[in-house]
C-alpha cells in the first residue's frame, strides 16, 4: 500500500476542467435531447402510422444499442465513410442528444399517455382545438409526471459522459487517464474522479426528490 | 334543437347504437334512461361527436355534425358537458377550470370573463372556493364546478352523463338542485340519469334505451306510468 495524499490535490485542477466538460456536455446535450425527445414523443403518439413508426425505430435502435457502439458509429463509423472527421466534443455534444433524446421521447410518450383520457374529453367537449386542449390541459399534468423519469434520465446521462473518453473529450475520466499517465496514482485519481460525480450527482438527487415532494408527485 | 335521425355506432363490429331517431326541443330537459351498457352514453356522446358518428345524422342547431367537414370545435363551443367523473383539470384552480375556455375561445376582456364566471361560481354555491384547488372539494362541489364550467361557454344546449353516479348519497341533491335551476331557467338538457325522481320531477321527457335502441320515449307520465313496453317495465320495476 502506497498512498499519495498529495497526488488527490494535484488531480483537482484535472478534475476542474474534466468537470466542467461533464457538465456542459451533459447540459447542452439533454437540452438538445429534450427537444428531440418532445418531437418523437409526440411522433410516436401520432395517429399517422408512419410517422409514429419512425420514431418508434428511432427510440428502439437507440435504447438497444451499447452507448459505446453508439459514440463508435458516430465518431469514427460514419465519418470513416464519408471522409471527414469530426472534433470529439462536437460528437461528444451530438452523441448525448441522439441518446438521451430517445429515452426522453419515451418519457414524454408515458407522460402524455398517463393523463387521464376524460382530461382530453373535457378540454375538447368545451371547444378547444387539439393543440389548445394539449398546450393548457394535457402538458402541463405531463410535465409533472414527467419530472421524475426526466431527473433519472440526467443523471444517467451525465454518467454516461463517461464513455466519451474512449474518443478523447477532456471530460473527468479522460482527465484522470492523463493525470494517471503522469504519475501511475491510479487510486487517488479514480477516487477523486468517484468523488467529482457525486458532487454533481448528489445535489442532483436531492433537487429532484425535493422536486418531486413540492409536486405532490 | 337536437335532431338525431337514423344514427348507427359501431365500436369495430360491435353495433352499440341502432337506428337511433330523437329530437330534443330548445328549452325542454330530456332524460335518458336504461340498464348499463345500453348505449346511453356513446348516445350523448355522439350528441357533441366525442364519438365518432358511424352513419346518420345529428343536427346542433341546424348543423350535421356527422358531416366531416363541420368544425366540431365550434359547435361544441355551444355544447356544454358534464362527465360522470368530473373531469376537472386539477392543475388548475376552480375559478381558473371555469375560466380556461372562455379565456382561450372568447373575445370578452378578461375582466368581463372572470365577473361572468364568478356568477356562476356564485349560482353553484361556490363563490367561495374560486382559489380552492380540485383536489379540496368534495365530489358534489366538482361536480358543481364542472357545471359552471361547462355553463361558461354559454352553451345552448347542456349533456349531462350520470351526474351524480360518482357522489356520495348524501351529496347528490345539491346538484341534482343546480340542474334543476338551470331547467326552470330554460336551457336545454339531456341528462342520463338513474335518478328516476329527477326524470319525473324536472324531465319534460323520458328516452328508454336498451340494447343500443330508443325503446320508448315520451313524457314522464307516459314512461313511468303509462308504460307500453315490456322491457321497460321490467327495467323499471328493478330499478323503483
Ligand atoms: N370506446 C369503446 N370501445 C368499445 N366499446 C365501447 C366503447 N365505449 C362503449 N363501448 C360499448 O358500448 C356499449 C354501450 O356502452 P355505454 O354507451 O357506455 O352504455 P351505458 O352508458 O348505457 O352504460 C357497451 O357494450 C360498451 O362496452
Ligand atoms: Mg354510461
Amino acid at each position: 500500500m502506497n498512498l499519495s495524499p498529495e497526488s488527490m490535490i494535484d488531480v483537482i485542477p484535472y478534475l476542474t476542467t474534466g468537470l466542467w466538460y461533464t457538465f456542459i456536455i451533459t447540459i447542452v446535450g439533454v437540452a438538445v435531447g429534450c427537444v428531440i425527445g418532445t418531437i418523437f414523443g409526440f411522433m410516436r403518439l401520432a395517429q399517422n402510422r408512419l410517422i409514429s413508426t419512425i420514431a418508434g425505430i428511432y427510440v428502439e435502435v437507440v435504447r438497444g444499442t451499447p452507448l459505446l457502439a453508439q459514440i463508435f458509429f458516430l465518431h469514427f463509423g460514419i465519418p470513416n465513410l464519408i471522409g471527414f472527421s469530426m472534433d470529439a466534443l462536437i460528437s461528444g455534444y451530438i452523441i448525448l442528444a441522439i441518446n438521451s433524446g430517445a429515452y426522453i421521447a419515451e418519457i414524454v410518450r408515458g407522460g402524455v399517455q398517463s393523463v387521464d383520457k376524460g382530461q382530453l374529453e373535457a378540454g375538447k367537449s368545451l371547444g378547444l382545438n387539439g393543440l389548445q386542449t394539449m398546450r393548457y390541459i394535457i402538458w402541463p399534468q405531463a410535465v409533472k409526471i414527467m419530472i421524475p423519469p426526466f431527473g433519472n434520465q440526467f443523471i444517467i446521462s451525465l454518467k454516461d459522459t463517461s464513455l466519451l473518453a474512449t474518443i478523447a473529450v477532456g471530460e473527468l475520466i479522460y482527465q484522470a487517464q492523463q493525470f494517471t499517465a503522469l504519475t501511475f496514482d491510479a487510486f487517488e485519481a479514480y477516487f477523486m474522479v468517484c468523488l467529482f460525480y457525486l458532487i454533481i450527482t448528489i445535489p442532483a438527487s436531492l433537487l429532484l426528490r425535493f422536486t418531486e415532494r413540492r409536486l405532490g408527485t | 334543437m337536437i335532431k338525431v335521425s337514423n344514427l348507427h355506432k359501431s365500436f369495430g363490429d360491435n353495433e352499440v347504437l341502432t337506428d337511433i331517431t330523437a329530437e330534443v326541443d330548445a328549452q325542454e330537459v330530456v332524460c335518458v334512461i336504461g340498464p348499463s351498457g345500453s348505449g346511453k352514453s356513446t348516445f350523448l356522446r355522439c350528441l357533441n361527436r366525442l364519438e365518432d358518428i358511424t352513419q346518420g345524422e345529428v343536427l346542433i342547431d341546424e348543423v350535421n355534425i356527422a358531416d366531416p367537414n363541420t368544425d366540431i370545435n365550434v359547435v361544441r363551443q355551444d355544447v356544454g358537458m358534464v362527465f360522470q367523473h368530473f373531469n376537472l383539470f386539477p392543475h388548475k384552480s376552480v375559478l381558473d377550470n371555469v375560466m380556461l375556455a372562455p379565456t382561450k375561445l372568447k373575445r370578452d376582456s378578461k375582466e368581463e370573463i372572470q365577473s361572468r364566471c364568478l356568477n356562476l361560481l356564485e349560482k353553484v354555491g361556490l363563490s367561495d372556493k374560486a382559489e380552492a384547488y380540485p383536489s379540496s372539494l368534495s365530489g358534489g362541489q366538482k361536480q358543481r364546478v364542472a357545471i359552471a364550467r361547462a355553463l361558461a361557454m354559454n352553451p345552448k344546449v347542456m349533456l349531462f352523463d350520470e351526474p351524480t353516479s360518482a357522489l356520495d348519497p348524501e351529496l347528490v341533491g345539491d346538484v341534482l338542485a343546480v340542474m334543476k335551476d338551470l331547467a326552470n331557467e330554460g336551457m336545454t338538457m339531456v341528462v342520463v340519469t338513474h335518478e328516476m325522481g329527477f326524470a319525473k320531477e324536472v324531465g319534460d321527457r323520458v328516452f328508454f334505451m336498451d340494447e343500443g335502441r330508443m325503446v320508448e320515449e315520451g313524457t314522464p307520465t307516459q314512461v313511468f306510468d303509462e308504460t307500453r313496453h315490456e322491457r321497460t317495465r321490467e327495467f323499471l320495476s328493478k330499478i323503483l
